[in-house]
C-alpha cells in the first residue's frame, strides 16, 4: 500500500514520461528513445495503481491473466501487421480506447464507492458528469472508428452515404444526449445512463458514414483526438493525473493532425465533417465528354526516359500503398543511383490514407529518411529536375488546383510535378482520383501516361534500365 | 473560501493542452504516423481505471457486474498498450539515415 498522494507523484512522474515521449517524435534518432519513455511510464502507471489499491485477492490473479491475454493479443496484431494496412490498425485500436473508456465509466457508475465518488443513487454531481462526458466520447470514438476501419478495410464501400435531414438527426441526437445527462444528474437513474451511452454509439455511426475515403486521414486524425478527450472525461473522474495529461495530450495531438490534413487539402474542417465529399466512382461527367489525346508509354520508354535524366524526383500515393510498389520502387530507385541519377522524394501531407503513411511505407522499403522531403521543402525543385515519376498519386499533382477557381480541389497545395520536363504518370486507367476531378496533367504535352499496375510497372521498368 | 481541487486538476488539463500543442508541432511530418500510434498507445493508461474497477471488492463476489466491466476494459487497454508501443517500435526502427560509404 502505497499513500494516495505518493502514488499521484507518481502519476504525475510517468504523464510527464508521456510527453518525453511525444517530444522524442521530433527527429527520427530521437524517436525510439521517446517511445522508451512511454513504456516506462505506462509501466509506472500500472505498478502504481496496483500499489495504490493494494488488494491482493484472487481478482488480481485475474487481472493479471486478462492483462497478459490482452498483450499477447496486441504483439501478436504488432509483429503481425503489414505496414500499408497502418491506418486500419490505428482506426481499430482507437476504438478500443473508445470502448474501454466506456466500460471504466460504466464501473465508475455501477461501483462508485470503488472510486471515492459517492454510492450508487448518490454520485458526485461532479463525478456524474465527468463519467457523462467520458462515456459519450468514448462511446462515439467506439462506433465511429468502428466505421472507418470498415471504411479502411474496404468492407464498406468509401462512398459517402448521405440521406435526407442527416445533420438535423445528428443534432437532434446531440442535444438528446445532453438532455439525458441533465436527467441522470438530476434523478441517478441508471435508464438514462444506458440510453446516453446508447445515443452516443448511435451518433459515432452517423458521423462518420457520411465522410468519404479521402477525406479519411482527418477523420482518423480526429478520431485520435477523440479518444484522448475521452480519456481525459475518465481521468477526471478517477481524479488522476496520469490520464488527465495523457488525455489533453492526445487530444491536442490528434485536433493538430486534422488541422494540418485539412490545410493540405484546402478544406475546412467543417466541411469535411459534414461529408458527402469524395466517392469510389465519382466521375465528372462533362470533362468525359471531350476525350484529349493521351500520350501513353510502356516500361522501356520509361526506362529510357530515366536513364537518360539527371535527376529524379519520385511522388508516391495511396496507389503505391495498394499495389504493394514500395520495395519494386526502391530497386528502381537503387539502379537509377548506379547511373549516378539524382533521387528523391517528394511527399505530399495527405498522400495515403493518414498522416505520413508514405513516410512509413518507405522507412520499410529502406529508403532513407533523409531522402524524403515534405511539400514545402520541394516544391522548387521540380522546375530543375528532368523527371517526375507519380506512381499511385492524382489529386495532389492536379494542377487545376492551382488553375481553375470552379475546380472543388482549388486551393489545394499541390506538388508542381508539371514543370519537370517530363512526367511519368504510373495509374491504372484515366480515371478520376478521389475527389472525382479529372486530371489535367494527363494530357500535357511532357506527360507521358504508364497504364498498369504500379508494381508490376516498376519491376519492368527495373529489367529495362 | 477554499479552492475545489477541481479546480487544479482543471488547470492541469489547460496546461497539458498547451504543452500537447507545443509538442506536437515540433514533431517532424515524417513521423505523424508512429505519433499517431504512440498517442495511442499512451491514451490506453486508462487501464488505470480499469484495474481499480477490477480488483473492487465491495463483497466476496469477485464477478459482480462493475468487475467484469473491469476485467474487460483492462484485455482492450493492454491490446493497445502492447499493440500500440510495439508497432510504434517497429516502424520506428525502420526509420534509417542515408549510409555515408553507399555514395
Amino acid at each position: 500500500m502505497i499513500s494516495p498522494n505518493l502514488s499521484a507523484i507518481f502519476y504525475l512522474i510517468s504523464g510527464i514520461l508521456f510527453i518525453l515521449a511525444l517530444r522524442g517524435l521530433s527527429s527520427p534518432e530521437t524517436s525510439r528513445q521517446g517511445n522508451l519513455f512511454g513504456i516506462l511510464g505506462m509501466i509506472i502507471a500500472i505498478s502504481v495503481t496496483f500499489l495504490t489499491v493494494g488488494n491482493f485477492s484472487n481478482a488480481m490473479n485475474y487481472v493479471l491473466i486478462f492483462l497478459v491475454i490482452g498483450g499477447a493479443i496486441g504483439a501478436f496484431i504488432a509483429f503481425k501487421i503489414p505496414m500499408t494496412a497502418m491506418p486500419e490498425l490505428v482506426a481499430g485500436f482507437h476504438s478500443l480506447v473508445g470502448l474501454a473508456a466506456v466500460f471504466v465509466a460504466i464501473s465508475a457508475f455501477l461501483n462508485p464507492q470503488a472510486f471515492n465518488l459517492g454510492s450508487p443513487g448518490n454520485i458526485k454531481l461532479a463525478s456524474l458528469i465527468e463519467m457523462s462526458i467520458g462515456a459519450a466520447v468514448g462511446a462515439i470514438t467506439f462506433s465511429g472508428s468502428i466505421i472507418a476501419f470498415l471504411k479502411l478495410r474496404g468492407i464498406m464501400s468509401g462512398s459517402p452515404i448521405i440521406f435526407l435531414g442527416q445533420h438535423f438527426i445528428n443534432l437532434l441526437l446531440g442535444i438528446f444526449i445532453i438532455v439525458l445527462i441533465y436527467f441522470l444528474c438530476e434523478t441517478q437513474l441508471d435508464n438514462f445512463f444506458w440510453g446516453m451511452i446508447a445515443a452516443s454509439f448511435l451518433i459515432g455511426v452517423l458521423l462518420i458514414i457520411p465522410i468519404g475515403g479521402a477525406d479519411m486521414p482527418v477523420v482518423i486524425s480526429m478520431l485520435n483526438s477523440y479518444s484522448g478527450w475521452a480519456a481525459a472525461g475518465i481521468g477526471f473522474t478517477l481524479e488522476n493525473t496520469a490520464l488527465i495529461i495523457t488525455g489533453a495530450l492526445v487530444g491536442s495531438s490528434g485536433a493538430i493532425l486534422s488541422y494540418i490534413m485539412c490545410k493540405g487539402m484546402n478544406r475546412s474542417f467543417f466541411s469535411v465533417i459534414l461529408g458527402g465529399f469524395g466517392g469510389d466512382t465519382t466521375v465528372n461527367e462533362e470533362k468525359k465528354k471531350d476525350q484529349k489525346p493521351v500520350k501513353s508509354g510502356n516500361a522501356e520508354d520509361a526506362a529510357f526516359l530515366l536513364k537518360n535524366a539527371s535527376s529524379v524526383i519520385i511522388v508516391p500515393g495511396y496507389g503505391m500503398a495498394v499495389a504493394q510498389a514500395q520495395h519494386a520502387l526502391r530497386e528502381m530507385v537503387d539502379a537509377l543511383k548506379k547511373n549516378d541519377i539524382k533521387v528523391s522524394y517528394a511527399v505530399h501531407p495527405v498522400a495515403g490514407r493518414m498522416p505520413g503513411h508514405m513516410n512509413v511505407l518507405l522507412a520499410e522499403a529502406n529508403v532513407p529518411y533523409d531522402e524524403v522531403f515534405e511539400l514545402d521543402q520541394i516544391n522548387n525543385d521540380f522546375a530543375n529536375t528532368d523527371v517526375a515519376f507519380v506512381i499511385g498519386a492524382n489529386d495532389v499533382t492536379n494542377p487545376v488546383a492551382k488553375t481553375d477557381p470552379q475546380s472543388p480541389i482549388f486551393g489545394m497545395p499541390v506538388l508542381d510535378v508539371e514543370k519537370c520536363k517530363s512526367v511519368l504518370f504510373v495509374k491504372r486507367s484515366l480515371s478520376p482520383g478521389y475527389a472525382g476531378v479529372d486530371n489535367e496533367l494527363f494530357y500535357r504535352e511532357n506527360t507521358m501516361m504508364l497504364f498498369a499496375d504500379a508494381k508490376k510497372m516498376t519491376e519492368d521498368i527495373v529489367k529495362n534500365i | 473560501m477554499e479552492i475545489d481541487p477541481f479546480i487544479f486538476r482543471f488547470s492541469i488539463f489547460i496546461l497539458s493542452i498547451f504543452v500537447g500543442y507545443y509538442v506536437v508541432w515540433s514533431v517532424t511530418p515524417s513521423l505523424h504516423t508512429p505519433l499517431m500510434s504512440v498517442t495511442n498507445a499512451i491514451s490506453s493508461v486508462i487501464i488505470v481505471g480499469a484495474i481499480i474497477a477490477a480488483l473492487a471488492s465491495s463483497s466476496s463476489n469477485i464477478f459482480e457486474t462493475s468487475n467484469v466491466f473491469g476485467y474487460l476494459g483492462i484485455i482492450l487497454a493492454s491490446v493497445n498498450i502492447f499493440g500500440g508501443f510495439l508497432v510504434t517500435q517497429r516502424m520506428l526502427q525502420m526509420y534509417k539515415k542515408k549510409k555515408k560509404n553507399k555514395k
